[in-house]
């Protein structure tokens, strides 16, 4: 299984965690294409916790969080 | 007039009641700039480093940058410069809001507040006209009463800067409010206004505009670029309008880098119901904006069916994550309570979760918490703990009052306290984010996130994502963040704007704006001497290299669970590459450095 948590904008008309079987997938792009997500929608993608490209192997097991552009403060 | 400000500081001595109109140096302005940098080279020179903090000789410096109340964006922002009671170094704390740019209409470019009145008195300036009045009657009042009261005597176009009962109580961690909700929050400036009997400053100014602009027209192409780019940007144009800071709550928790329990653990699996997405969901009325700003993030929310100004991200983590509770409801209030009683939003809650430490091991005891105890997870006790450090009773009460260094180590437990320099840290967990750590430990403030905002490389990926664990070129990034965030400080725009804009459009708003003809390496060269001339008040008031040190939970306590379990701060390895960057050695600048930036009056003799 792969958790992928959603946040902010990129919640509306999806929801706030997914879950996807592991076989189907092997990059977050791949995922996103799933989810309609247009690459340039999000700013900040992890994997545990870590920053990643979108390009970059997905395991299973593995938590996914992706962001759109937001601040700080 | 220069064309650059209006060149007049108004010196106010409250102990012989007069007020005296002084030049404001141009060539001073163009080193430091204005704003905070030129309040702290005042400070430094009329020799406010040496004095106790809480006494008539302490000043206080309420300063407008060139570009306060200029027709640009964001140009909203002014600073309170004084010598800190908390951490006994400077204390530069910087407003929003509409009062600035006021004080600026009135045509006067900073304040200085000297000795202590014999009586409880406000300031009322209407233009070039300053006069001080009896505020007896404001004494005891709560913000927003006290903004609502003003206005009915001077206008709605009046605005009000006051303290709160804390601020009165001279509580160390009290705020300076303005504009009911805005708040120079940290360390400790209510409480010097409170020692001087200084409840409020009014300001009514007859126009609403400045009219000292060098070059309107080029700064009316300059400022449309500028609009441009913060509209394009995907934070400052979209992001920062629709969530707030607060967005940051599941950034911040999902790198595993969320201090919970004042700082035990680090990440919160109930984040998400203090998130900036469930404060928009449930709790927002609407967003709001300070004086000409698109960014626009600040929240309106309701509290017991008012409209009120809401949490922004750190008061959502420290009464939230970091008190180990997920009730937004408390939290807004608790929030509310800090605007109302005028405290410092961060450093309030920080210290009810030291207290909370403190309590669950056993060192606070049940009966000193008169029927309120210091639990994890408690709404009532972050709610009624906030009103009591506003106006303190108890002997718990004060010491809390007094911030979480003295509460732990009145317990003899220090350690428990999450501070730099007797400041309380922010809400990025150092061990977890390398760089941001530099920042907390070598800010001149004390713990703060905003001198050096290491975040936006290093988890928002602005303007290039660095490995927050990494250490390499961090000391690098920290220095070059601490002196753009010192000229933009210094300038008076609202830093939010450094998402979207850089050192050449900074260069040239102020050229166009004051005439001056920074390049974009001559205004960073500026806020490396702002940033020095700081340290350099720090010295003089008696800090040691020791103070640039973080708690030792950081270096010495792995995070316990969440994505960044078992990570410990470098700060060991990037301090010493922080002072080389910066042409320090033993945490203050060498003679070399100082001559070099033409601090030629800080050199030893």
């Amino acid at each position: 299984m792969i958790e992928v948590r959603l946040f902010a904008t990129l919640r509306e008309g999806r929801g706030k965690i997914l879950f996807f079987e592991k076989e189907d997938f092997s990059i977050a792009s791949d995922i996103l294409k799933k989810l309609q997500i247009p690459e340039e929608e999000v700013a900040i993608y992890l994997i545990n916790g870590f920053h990643a490209s979108l390009d970059a192997p997905v395991e299973d097991g593995d938590v996914l969080a992706l962001f759109p552009p937001v601040g700080g403060g | 007039m220069s064309g650059y400000y209006y060149e007049k500081i108004a010196r106010i001595n409250l102990t012989t009641g007069t007020v005296t109109v002084e030049k404001l140096d141009i060539d001073l302005a163009q080193k430091f700039i204005g704003g905070r940098g030129l309040g702290t080279k005042i400070l430094y020179d009329e020799g406010v480093a040496a004095v106790d903090p809480l006494s008539p000789e302490n000043k206080l410096v309420y300063i407008t940058g060139p570009l306060t109340g200029a027709p640009v964006v964001s140009s909203g922002r002014y600073m309170v410069c004084t010598k800190s009671p908390l951490t006994n170094m400077i204390a530069c704390s910087n407003s929003g809001g509409v009062w600035g740019a006021k004080l600026k209409f009135c045509g006067w470019d900073a304040l200085i507040v000297e000795g202590e009145a014999p009586k409880w008195t406000y300031l009322n300036i209407a233009d070039d006209k300053i006069e001080l009045l009896n505020a007896e009657k404001y004494v005891g009042m709560l913000s927003a009463q006290v903004d609502e009261e003003l206005k009915s005597v001077y206008g709605t176009n009046a605005s009000v800067l006051n303290i709160g009962p804390a601020g009165e109580e001279k509580a160390l961690l009290a705020a300076i409010m303005n504009d009911k909700d805005r708040a120079a929050g940290r360390s400790g400036v209510g409480a010097v206004m409170g020692s001087k009997k200084l409840k409020a400053i009014v300001v009514t100014p007859s126009k609403s505009s400045v009219d000292n602009i060098h070059d309107a027209d080029a700064l009316k192409k300059v400022n449309k670029n500028c609009l441009g780019l913060l509209k394009a940007n995907g934070v400052t144009g979209e992001g920062l309008k629709a969530y707030g800071t607060a967005v940051l709550v599941n950034i911040v928790n999902n790198i595993g880098s969320f201090p919970t329990k004042n700082w035990q653990e680090s990440y919160y699996d109930k984040a998400d119901d203090i998130s900036g997405e469930t404060l928009a969901d449930k709790f927002l009325v609407k967003n709001g904006a300070c004086y000409r700003c698109p960014i626009a993030c600040a929240r309106i929310v309701t509290v017991n069916g008012k409209v009120v100004g809401g949490p922004e991200y750190e008061p959502l983590w420290a009464y939230g994550a970091n008190c180990g509770l997920n009730d937004l409801t408390a939290i807004n209030e608790a929030n509310m309570w800090c605007n109302e009683y005028g405290l410092d939003a961060i450093s309030t809650p920080c210290t009810i979760a030291a207290a909370m430490e403190l309590y669950q091991k056993g060192y606070i005891k049940e009966d000193e918490c008169d029927g309120v105890p210091l639990v994890w997870g408690s709404s009532e006790a972050i709610i009624e703990w906030t009103k009591r450090m506003g106006k303190p009773e108890s002997p718990l009460a004060r010491l809390m009052s007094s911030g979480s260094a003295r509460l732990c180590e009145h317990y003899g437990h220090p350690e428990i306290s999450m501070t730099v320099k007797k400041q309380e840290m922010p809400a990025y967990d150092a061990r977890g984010i390398q760089g941001i750590g530099i920042t907390y430990a070598t800010s001149n403030r004390g713990g703060c996130h905003v001198r050096g905002y290491m975040i936006s490389p290093e988890v928002l990926g602005l303007p290039q994502q660095l490995d927050r664990i990494a250490t390499d070129d961090k000391a690098v990034w920290a220095k070059t963040f601490q002196d753009l965030t010192a000229v933009i400080d210094s300038m008076g725009l609202c830093l939010f704007t450094s998402f979207a804009m850089g050192a050449p459009e900074y260069a040239d708003l102020m050229n166009a704006a004051a005439g001056t003809n920074y390049t974009p390496d001559e205004l960073l060269m500026a806020g490396e001497r702002i940033y020095n001339i700081e340290r350099m008040f720090n010295k003089a008031a008696g800090m040691k290299p020791e103070d640039d040190r973080l708690p030792k939970r950081l270096t010495k306590e792995p995070i316990k669970n969440g994505p960044s379990q078992g990570q410990l701060s470098k700060i060991d390895i990037t301090l010493p590459q922080y002072y080389e960057a910066r042409g320090w050695v033993n945490a203050f600048p060498t003679d070399e450095t100082l001559t070099k930036l033409g601090l030629d009056e800080c050199v030893a003799k």
